[in-house]
């Protein structure tokens, strides 16, 4: 490996690191734990609302749920053990979205498949008609050559501007 | 009044099924002996007719309503003699089978109109007259045999009604449902020519500029729709939001997706004859997409606190959607040949190119609606237990997919069709994307005191950086989308001597679709600064007594008093406080509580202050059953009113593209070799 691939390989380990420490920082602090642990768990009272949004009047289950969620995060347990004492209670409906284990794992990764299918089907159909050949002209017409149609094209631009 | 009801929906579905069957018999005799004129104009009056049956059925229901008939199960079940006149109206459609006997009005209507204007192609018209029928048929037979409106209670006629959902009287609840069915029931239109058109092998592509109208319109009520309908949950439920990605809200997320992404590629068919399958499976999703959104707002396959009440009705919708499907199935393949294009693209750089992943992410955008609403479904089925798919997953999923798309509408106006040279795109490309560069170092380098979005730290939280990537991107979008219009006015203000804003004003008479267009891109991005805001939103909960002050923000709340009134639909207590923003009194803010006596419902009617920076978002949850204080929760909401100032600036456009261009070519006084060659380009293309 030469000198300046080496220091070019350890500035993106420095990029990386950075965009890691940059995208997975979490704060520490009891509030900020139970502000984030809330927004990813539901009230279980049928509203279909996420715990700490849940406000509608006479819930009968939000207030004890935000209660427990507090006295777990000032006990200073982990947002996963939080979590899977959440769902041992209240069952997994309770989470707000699907876990990245098992079958749930699913759910997160199909649109991003289908993204990449799409993106590379989409490529492969764009190049496949750009690669088309053009289609006959009717007797009697030239075809005008590309270069002379891209003179055509920039003239046009430089007089109007666009 | 209720048998007149009865009556004139069993005529209706008559009238209808002749439509459908004259029709059709009428069309199979032209294409075979190339007559019977006569029997295609009565399907067409019989279609006309049944508008006025529809009609007159929803005028008997609305006047059940106002004379509290409680003999009607219906009525009794929606109303209540102290509802107030315009919840009385919106009776219609506040339940079940009022909704469904609004929804045949609106689509009766719908055919009314399109049979009126039969003229502009007789042959066209009149399959799409038939396909129309068919629809209609369908949802005749629903109101008539599964959720009939006039049926009657049994036993005693009871002397009140049980009153109104409290969370629909609201004075959106008068316009938004009527709009989201606007919007729904109108992209049949489309559909309805697009089959007909792919039935006959229609030649060329005149059908796409006759429904380009029809789209256009109704796609202006469904955004319209969802955004009453995002304001009225913003306004009456009370949690701080506007959209909770519920299921029902999906539903009528996944066609306005759709619906898009058609008024995109359709360009590429009228301009370049591409893309036939594509638009025509497009139309067909889109309209799919409504009637499926219907089926999970109805069925109760899928749990939402939208829904209506679970009933049979979803095997109805479930057997349609088959149908539809099929019908559709055999249609296509039967003629497919005839959707066959010339596909030659010149460039990778291209208008053309820019539309395809343009369309890719729409669709992407909602398959991923789709596939998150019913996930808890497949769980349930694949594992044997339910998962919830909330908003933690679409925010991370689908905000991507968003940021992607802004990226490609700043692009779009600076690809020319066919090609574009890479010169160009980065010439005009360059000093926008300084821009949103320089937007985001500014918000994040300003003091964090200002609030918002400002002083803000993209590393501390991926919604902060998402919502940096919002702004920033909006405003890539808005500088392409600015630098459009000042170069296209630039040409015409050299040309003409005019001013620049009047020579702008005349380049967008010139093409008001492509302008328009660009005024609605615009709006998109007003929105979503609005939508990036979300992420700094703050919230306060507190028992308030007399006295007691509550600081939020910059504001401080001082709790004044608290006060009862009662009137006859429902009693009410308000909190009244003072609101501080820099030691001085700037507001009085009055969040409210209602109870309604027929409903025996509590509601809560939060007090907003909006303003263009931040919304103060007041709600007065209840009182403490220990303390017997009452409880304030104050939310502090950045931004929000930019997603409705972004909604009319939506609509501004949409309406703008619907203008018919300015007849009148341009007087260039430019030299005559310029003058041929100016003329066209500028504002030509979509």
């Amino acid at each position: 490996m030469t000198k300046l691939t080496k220091t070019r390989s350890r500035y993106l380990h420095c990029l990386l690191i950075s965009l890691a420490v940059f995208l997975f920082s979490g704060a520490g602090d009891p509030a900020a734990s139970f502000n984030e642990i809330g927004h990813q768990l539901m009230c279980i009272c049928g509203c279909n609302q996420i715990l700490l949004e849940c406000n509608h009047v006479g819930c009968p289950d939000s207030d004890g749920m935000r209660n427990e969620l507090m006295a777990a995060v000032s006990r200073g347990d982990s947002d996963s053990l939080v979590e899977q004492a959440f769902v041992q209670k209240y069952g997994p409906t309770v989470l707000a979205a699907p876990t990245t284990t098992g079958f749930d794992r699913t759910a997160w990764i199909v649109p991003f498949v289908a993204l990449f299918l799409g993106f590379f089907a989409v490529v492969a159909v764009v190049r496949a008609w750009k690669n088309r050949p053009a289609p006959a002209l009717a007797t009697g017409l030239h075809p005008v050559p590309s270069a002379e149609l891209d003179r055509f094209r920039d003239q046009a631009r430089k007089e109007t501007d666009l | 009044m209720a048998s007149i009801g009865s009556f004139a929906l069993l005529l209706a579905l008559a009238l209808s099924l002749y439509c459908f069957s004259a029709g059709i018999c009428a069309l199979a005799l032209q294409n075979q002996s190339g007559g019977s004129e006569r029997l295609g104009e009565t399907a067409r009056r019989s279609g006309i007719a049944t508008f006025v049956a529809v009609f007159l059925a929803a005028v008997v229901l609305v006047i059940c309503a106002f004379q509290n008939d409680f003999s009607i199960a219906y009525i009794f079940h929606h109303s209540n003699r102290d509802l107030p006149g315009p919840y009385k109206f919106a009776t219609l459609w506040s339940g079940q089978e009022g909704s469904l006997l609004f929804w045949s009005l609106l689509l009766a209507a719908y055919g009314f109109v399109l049979r009126l204007r039969y003229k502009t192609d007789p042959r066209l018209f009149a399959y799409a007259s038939v396909v129309l029928a068919g629809v209609q048929i369908f949802f005749l037979l629903l109101v008539n045999f599964a959720a009939n409106p006039f049926g009657l209670m049994q036993g005693t006629i009871p002397t009140e009604g049980s009153g109104l959902n409290p969370l629909l009287q609201y004075p959106e609840m008068v316009i938004h449902p009527p709009m989201l069915y606007l919007g729904y029931v109108g992209f049949t239109v489309p559909f309805a020519f697009a089959l007909g058109a792919l039935i006959m092998k229609y030649p060329g592509e005149k059908w796409i500029h006759i429904t380009r109208r029809w789209t256009m319109v109704t796609w202006g009520f469904l955004t319209c729709g969802i955004f009453l309908g995002a304001h009225w949950a913003y306004s009456v439920l009370g949690w701080g939001g506007y959209w909770g990605w519920d299921p029902v809200e999906n539903a009528s997320l996944m066609p306005w997706l759709t619906g898009t992404a058609f008024l995109h590629s359709v360009m590429m068919q009228e301009k370049r004859g591409m893309l036939k399958v594509w638009n025509m499976w497009l139309v067909f999703a889109t309209f799919w997409l409504a009637i499926l959104g219907t089926f999970l707002t109805r069925s109760g396959i899928i749990s939402s606190v939208h829904a209506f009440a679970q009933s049979s009705i979803g095997d109805w919708f479930a057997w349609f959607l088959g149908i539809t499907l099929v019908a559709f199935l055999f249609f296509f393949f039967k003629n497919k040949s005839h959707l066959r294009s010339e596909h030659k693209l010149e460039s990778l750089i291209s208008r053309e190119s820019s539309f395809l992943f343009n369309n890719l992410l729409l669709l992407l955008a909602c398959f991923t609606v789709l596939w998150g609403t019913w996930f808890p479904k497949i769980s349930e089925l694949v594992q044997g237990n339910k998962v919830t798919v909330g908003a933690p997953f679409y925010n991370r999923v689908a905000i991507p997919v968003a940021l992607l798309l802004l990226i490609l509408t700043a692009l779009g106006p600076l690809l020319a069709w066919r090609k574009t040279s890479f010169e160009s795109l980065k010439r005009n490309f360059f000093w926008p994307a300084v821009g949103a560069v320089a937007v985001a170092l500014f918000l994040m380098l300003t003091p964090e005191s200002w609030g918002g979005p400002f002083g803000l730290k993209p590393w501390n939280d991926i919604s902060y950086f998402y919502s940096l990537m919002a702004i920033a991107l909006a405003a890539l979008v808005t500088l392409t989308v600015g630098s459009e219009f000042v170069r296209g006015g630039r040409v015409i203000s050299r040309h003409t001597g005019q001013g620049m804003f009047a020579s702008m004003v005349q380049l967008t008479h010139r093409n008001t679709r492509r302008y328009g267009g660009y005024i609605v891109h615009f709006g998109v991005v007003v929105v979503v600064i609005g939508l990036a805001g979300g992420a700094f939103n703050q919230d306060k909960e507190q028992e308030m007594g007399y006295g007691d002050q509550m600081t939020i923000g910059s504001y401080t709340l001082i709790c004044r008093s608290y006060t009862e009134e009662e009137n006859p639909n429902y009693s009410s207590a308000w909190a009244v406080l003072d609101v501080y923003k820099g030691g001085k009194k700037i507001d009085m803010l009055t969040p409210e509580r209602r109870f309604y006596h027929a409903s025996r419902q509590p509601s809560t009617i939060p007090f907003i202050r909006s303003t263009l920076s931040e919304d103060l978002y007041l709600v007065f949850e209840g009182f403490n059953q220990d303390t017997g204080h009452p409880i304030l929760k104050a939310h502090l909401n950045p931004l929000v009113m930019w997603i409705w100032l972004g909604v009319w600036i939506i609509l501004a456009g949409t309406i703008l593209a619907l203008v018919p261009n300015a007849p009148a070519p341009v007087r260039v006084t430019a030299p005559r070799l310029v003058e041929t060659a100016a003329a066209e380009p500028v504002g030509a293309g979509d």
